[in-house]
């Protein structure tokens, strides 16, 4: 075992995932030493591009932007480092219809609506602009780090206050409605103010998209609040797949991040925390080294890091309750299609193709594919959000033919008949409802890859096969992310940070755990 | 529904009618118990008085006393990281504490926060019994995760006998216990009795000589009818909690929910205490390594955020001032005695007390405390002088002399 004697970093980020990419390069531009170390060959995480049949790559689980924060966007000057989206037009969405009526859903989340009645235009437009500000009141909240109840700073205080401000604003109705509406259920939301079951099912597929919850389950309107908090560029709700894949967005981090000096060590794993008297003081590597630095920020799962690599005796008793109890367990699973040639979706034009395609066909359909789950069964008829990325970069597919990528729900990690035999009854039962929507496209299929949640979790390191790394709902929110005690980004370990999904405010491509944690750190002179 | 005869019900099963546990000693308490007069000790039947008060506690400091124990919480702790779990669990540093021997021990929550304190035997390198107040199997495997040891509740299948007093050696040494009298002060050892052994320690409660005894449950009536046919001419008598409560006061030993709340009990935030703020802060070991509640109690530290302090009192005349309010200058109340008696051993009015500091710390002068006396149906309000004295109030030659006395 080597160890060099005097620290030669300041900080070691554990994990090249997009947050700790950003982290890495936050606190590389404020001038710490960084070393980023990552189990994989490549850097990304889930939001890699990789190939996954000799030809065809595609976006490995995650595969729109939607959320990714513009803090990150500007400080790290992604734009300058290779990251662009296609602004002149925001990508549209589609819910689908087995009868080739399909609901055009254009613009950013639902600007325009075309194929429902005037009636329910006008009401969707309502409840569009309601939804909005209701999300734009929250934002504040879902961007910074966690209110500090053991004693908030000045800067928080007011920052809590100008929420409660921007509460007061709203008027008294508009108020009440907030408040009465927060933890309700989308179902009965949508139950209030839609008509049209094609809208109805969009919308209640996207409120419970990546979480362990049908559209009745309380609390659920919140999983769209949090969608809404999203933005491209400046405009809410809009979305966008961007050429190169998801790969595209961890190219333009890890740039922006060795301009900074950041220095990465790919295909190395981290053992251990090194824990000296309640202080992390470094990390040793699967290769036997040690390396010790001030601070060690993880972005990956806290329950892994805490538990697994700082190790329980570290710890007090009531954390590793609260790290083990974390809820973590994925529900949605993500298949790629190669196929031989363009499939044709039920009443779209050529062109409308490249939206995000949505089967969801009622509120009801999500909730009937979401009770098997809670046994333990997949849907047989399962719901999900479609792409075809190789519309968008012909380069992820050879000439001629197509890359189809899709997140399934609902697939729970604890299946009860296993995995083993399960995944090929869940990809005939996929297949079957692609077959009903876009006729043909099983003959196409030269290669389908399905990850389920169990393979999501073998393959990318996230327990439970969990892209939030802990269930996203209102006990595991805010100040309860992961879990109280860990909610600020640092721990009970001093000198140890969590920066990855599984912290305030969760998963998607945002890259806001990391920009809070490098702030946190920087607070905290780390 | 009627039930089938084969089946057996809950209804059907007995435990429940038992309003109260029997120790395994019952038998023999029961035929001593003249006065009636029984508490429920954490769910057992056990006895507050068995003949009379003082003459029990006489019995302590005169003689010997039998005070039996076995409803204490017990557990076995066993394996290779049996020294790491109670090294995580307790304050002290267990690396420390050699096999055949016992320390005196308390353990915290993640705030620094008391959950219990009791006692650690150290039976091997790799087997240890904890024995304290409340239940706390779900904390202990909880604190468990990762490390190759089990912990089972015995608190039923041993039974505790406490021995203390001045011929507390004498009667183990006709009983036949041969080396007993090699056992220092928080020494333990196995000894031989009937099929299999009793662990004896050189341990108690009372600030006196004296000795713990454990044993199987079934053990227990042969081990009571031994020791007390070898103590009839050692004076050796049954007590009662009131009797040993008078001597652990005098002790200085402070007992959980009654001279603090232990936290996991505590409803309201502020009666709460860490080691610190009930006079065990000498055993907190910052430097063994990570334990629950280190980080708290370090931070508290640092940051002079503790807010409490136990401390002895010697009140002026002889009324005890059991659960009498602490005042500053006769005006400001700043604490609550939490124990007090006359100590006959002492011949001075003595009290374990709860003060907000910074009263009992950096102010310690101008004490005093209101004790109601009733007389006759009327109160007569005294308002009596208090000194901040070291604790033990007593300290006797015999309980750490080598070897014990005969006598």
């Amino acid at each position: 075992m080597t160890s060099s004697d005097a620290p030669k970093w300041d900080v070691v980020v554990i994990g090249g995932g997009h947050n700790g990419l950003v982290a890495a390069a936050m606190l590389g531009k404020a001038r710490r030493k960084v070393l980023l170390v990552e189990a994989a060959d490549a850097l990304g995480g889930a939001a890699r591009t990789e190939e996954f049949h000799p030809g065809f790559r595609a976006s490995s689980v995650a595969h729109l932007v939607n959320r990714l924060h513009p803090d990150v966007v500007k400080s790290l000057n992604l734009a300058a480092h290779g990251l662009k989206f296609e602004t002149d037009e925001v990508l549209p969405s589609v819910a689908l219809s087995k009868d080739g009526n399909p609901l055009l859903f254009g613009g950013a989340y639902g600007e325009t609506l075309t194929g429902a009645s005037d009636a329910e235009a006008a009401a969707w437009k309502t409840l569009r602009a309601q939804l909005f500000r209701y999300a734009g009141i929250l934002k504040p909240f879902l961007a910074r780090r966690p209110p500090d109840l053991r004693g908030m700073a000045f800067g928080e205080k007011s920052a809590l206050g100008l929420a409660a401000l921007s509460v007061r604003r709203l008027g008294k109705e508009d108020m009440r409605d907030f408040l009465r509406m927060l933890l309700m259920n989308v179902a009965d939301v949508l139950d209030e103010h839609l008509e049209d079951e094609r809208l109805r099912g969009l919308l209640a597929f996207d409120t419970v998209l990546g979480c362990h919850l049908g559209p009745r389950s309380p609390t659920s309107l919140l999983g769209l609040y949090y969608r809404l908090v999203g933005e491209i560029d400046g405009v809410a709700g809009a979305q966008a797949i961007t050429k190169g894949g998801m790969g595209a967005v961890v190219a333009a981090l890890a740039t922006a991040a060795e301009k900074v000096g950041v220095t990465t060590r790919k295909a190395t794993t981290v053992k251990r925390i090194l824990v000296e008297s309640g202080r992390a003081v470094g990390v040793e590597l699967d290769t036997g080294e040690t390396v010790h630095a001030k601070t060690i920020v993880s972005a990956i799962n806290p329950r892994t890091t805490l538990i697994d690599l700082v190790g329980a005796r570290e710890l007090d008793t009531g954390i590793v309750r609260k790290a083990q109890h974390i809820r973590m367990h994925g529900d949605a699973a993500k298949l790629h299609l190669a196929l031989d040639g363009m499939p044709a979706f039920k009443g779209l034009t050529a062109d409308q193709h490249r939206a995000r395609l949505v089967i969801a066909p009622s509120v009801d359909h999500v909730e009937k594919s979401f009770n098997p789950s809670k046994y333990g069964e997949f849907s047989p008829e399962p719901v999900m959000e479609i792409t075809i990325p190789s519309l968008v970069d012909r380069y992820l597919a050879p000439s001629g033919a197509a890359v189809l990528s899709a997140v399934v729900q609902f697939a729970p990690y604890r299946l009860k008949e296993g995995w083993e035999t399960g995944k090929p009854k869940l990809l005939a039962a996929i297949m079957a409802t692609l077959e009903d929507h876009a006729p043909g496209i099983g003959g196409l299929v030269r290669h389908a890859e399905l990850l389920t949640p169990a393979d999501i979790e073998a393959r990318y390191h996230m327990p439970g096969g969990h892209w939030h790394h802990g269930e996203l709902q209102i006990d595991q929110m805010l100040v309860s992310r992961p879990f109280f005690g860990a909610e600020g980004y640092d721990t009970p370990v001093e000198g140890l940070f969590l920066a990855g999904a599984g912290s305030h405010p969760g998963g998607g491509i945002s890259g806001a755990p990391g920009l809070n944690a490098a702030r946190r750190v920087i607070e905290m002179r780390g | 529904m009627s039930p089938t005869a084969e089946k057996v019900t809950r209804g059907d099963q007995a435990h429940f009618r038992l309003y109260r546990l029997p120790s395994p000693f019952q038998p023999r308490l029961e035929a001593l118990g003249r006065t009636e007069d029984w508490y429920n000790w954490a769910g057992y039947k056990a006895p507050n008085t068995l003949w009379d008060e003082e003459l029990e506690y006489f019995a302590i400091r005169s003689q010997a006393a039998a005070f039996d124990i076995s409803p204490m919480t017990k557990y076995r702790i066993e394996g290779r990281d049996a020294e790491a779990l109670m090294n995580k669990v307790t304050l002290r540093d267990v690396s420390k504490l050699k096999p055949g021997r016992v320390q005196y021990t308390a353990w915290c929550d993640d705030e620094g926060h008391v959950l219990d304190d009791g006692t650690l035997f150290r039976l091997s390198a790799d087997r240890f019994r904890l024995c304290s107040q409340e239940r706390h199997l779900p904390w202990l495997l909880d604190s468990a995760a990762g490390m190759d040891v089990t912990v089972e509740e015995e608190t039923e299948a041993v039974a505790g006998l406490a021995l203390q007093g001045p011929t507390s050696y004498a009667v183990l040494a006709s009983a036949g216990f041969a080396g007993v009298e090699r056992l220092k002060i928080f020494d333990l050892a196995e000894f031989p009795f009937g099929d299999g052994t009793v662990t004896i320690s050189r341990t108690g409660f009372t600030g006196d000589l004296g000795y713990e005894l454990f044993a199987p449950a079934g053990q227990a009536l042969a081990l009571w009818d031994l020791l007390f046919q070898a103590g009839r001419l050692h004076g050796l008598r049954a007590i009662g909690y009131r009797a040993l409560n008078r001597a652990r006061t005098e002790a200085g030993l402070i007992v959980a929910n009654a001279d603090f709340i232990t936290s996991e009990h505590a409803v309201r935030a502020d009666r709460l205490r860490q080691p610190d703020e009930i006079g065990l802060g000498f055993m907190v070991d910052l430097d063994k390594g990570h334990f629950n509640g280190r980080r708290a109690i370090a931070e508290a530290r640092r940051k002079g955020s503790l807010k409490h302090v136990l401390v002895g009192l010697e009140i002026e005349g002889n009324i005890p001032a059991e659960h009498a309010i602490v005042y500053h200058n006769r005006k400001k109340e700043v604490g609550l005695v939490s124990a007090a008696i006359w100590s006959p051993m002492a011949k001075r009015n003595i009290a374990i007390a709860d003060l907000a500091r910074p009263y009992g710390e950096k102010i310690v002068d101008d004490l005093w405390v209101e004790i109601y006396a009733l007389r006759e149906l009327q109160y007569q309000k005294l308002m009596k002088r208090a000194k901040i004295v070291p604790r033990p109030f007593i300290k006797l030659d015999r309980r750490t002399a080598n070897p014990p006395g005969e006598f």
